[in-house]
């Protein structure tokens, strides 16, 4: 039943993001700005908490949810250590993936070329 | 040298846009919906195997995450994210993978033009905006949680 939730609210929101890029003049970059601050406001309203609930990897895995990931690191954050959490939680907690994904784009940059 | 009006340019504008062919947009939201749908479900197994290797339940999103972008790493480095991308639109764009093929995709383009200002500078064309307005939003979510908390 989790897959199903996580192909609907994962399809959903790629729907949502197809929609804006079709009717209006943002380009694919505006759209996966505006969803990671959308959620990351949405997270703040305690909102995505409901959605990650219901969809799990369907809503973790979406940029929506790197923008939650952000806000919950946080808010974790400052629970623990104050004041100076709202500025060290963010990246703590998502440091994981942007790591990775800088390690893996110089890496694959260096052993592959472009196609075509 | 000739130089058209504004009243021409704008009425060339709009035959351009009437050239254009129709969005097929059923059949885009389709693809978006399918594509987004099937790697959130790639996710979701990810994360229930890291779950029955022990990792808790609220800490496997990020490592879930991370396997995603290595996959997605190599497959835009083999040139299959490109038809991933291609079928799929922002069903592909939108979900972390996405955000890693904008890492990889012009940073192996842009090898050519340097190490430093093509691969190093390139590699956050895309990811470089996301990163930037995650945290500034993230930031001031953070910043009214603190003061509400208080």
């Amino acid at each position: 039943m989790q897959f199903f939730w996580a192909f609907v609210v994962g399809g959903i929101l790629a729907v949502l993001a197809q929609l804006i890029v079709d009717l209006t003049k943002l380009t694919s970059a505006h759209v996966m700005v505006l969803f990671v601050s959308s959620g990351a406001v949405l997270s703040g309203l305690g909102i995505y908490k409901y959605i990650v609930s219901l969809g799990g990897a369907g809503a973790t895995v979406p940029l929506p949810g790197f923008g939650h990931a952000l806000v919950e690191g946080i808010v974790k954050a400052i629970d623990k250590d104050g004041a100076v959490g709202i500025l060290t939680g963010g990246l703590t907690a998502t440091s994981l993936g942007i790591t990775v994904a800088i390690l893996m784009g110089y890496i694959i940059a260096l052993l592959f070329n472009p196609k075509g | 040298m000739l130089k058209a009006s504004k009243k021409e340019e704008k009425r060339f504008a709009n035959m351009q846009e009437k050239r254009k062919p129709p969005v097929p947009l059923g059949s885009n939201l389709i693809r978006a919906f399918i594509t987004g749908g099937l790697i959130c479900v790639v996710g979701q197994a990810i994360m229930e195997i890291l779950k029955m290797l022990g990792i808790p339940p609220d800490g496997a999103a990020g490592p879930t995450a991370a396997i995603l972008i290595v996959i997605s790493a190599l497959l835009t480095g083999f040139g299959v994210y490109d038809d991933i991308g291609r079928f799929g639109g922002m069903g592909a764009a939108l979900p972390i993978t996405g955000f890693a093929n904008a890492i990889v995709s012009p940073a192996m383009e842009f090898k050519r033009e340097g190490f430093v200002l093509g691969l190093g500078a390139r590699m956050f064309t895309v990811a470089g905006p996301v990163l930037v307005y995650g945290l500034v939003t993230s930031t001031v979510v953070g910043f009214f949680y603190y003061l509400l908390k208080g």
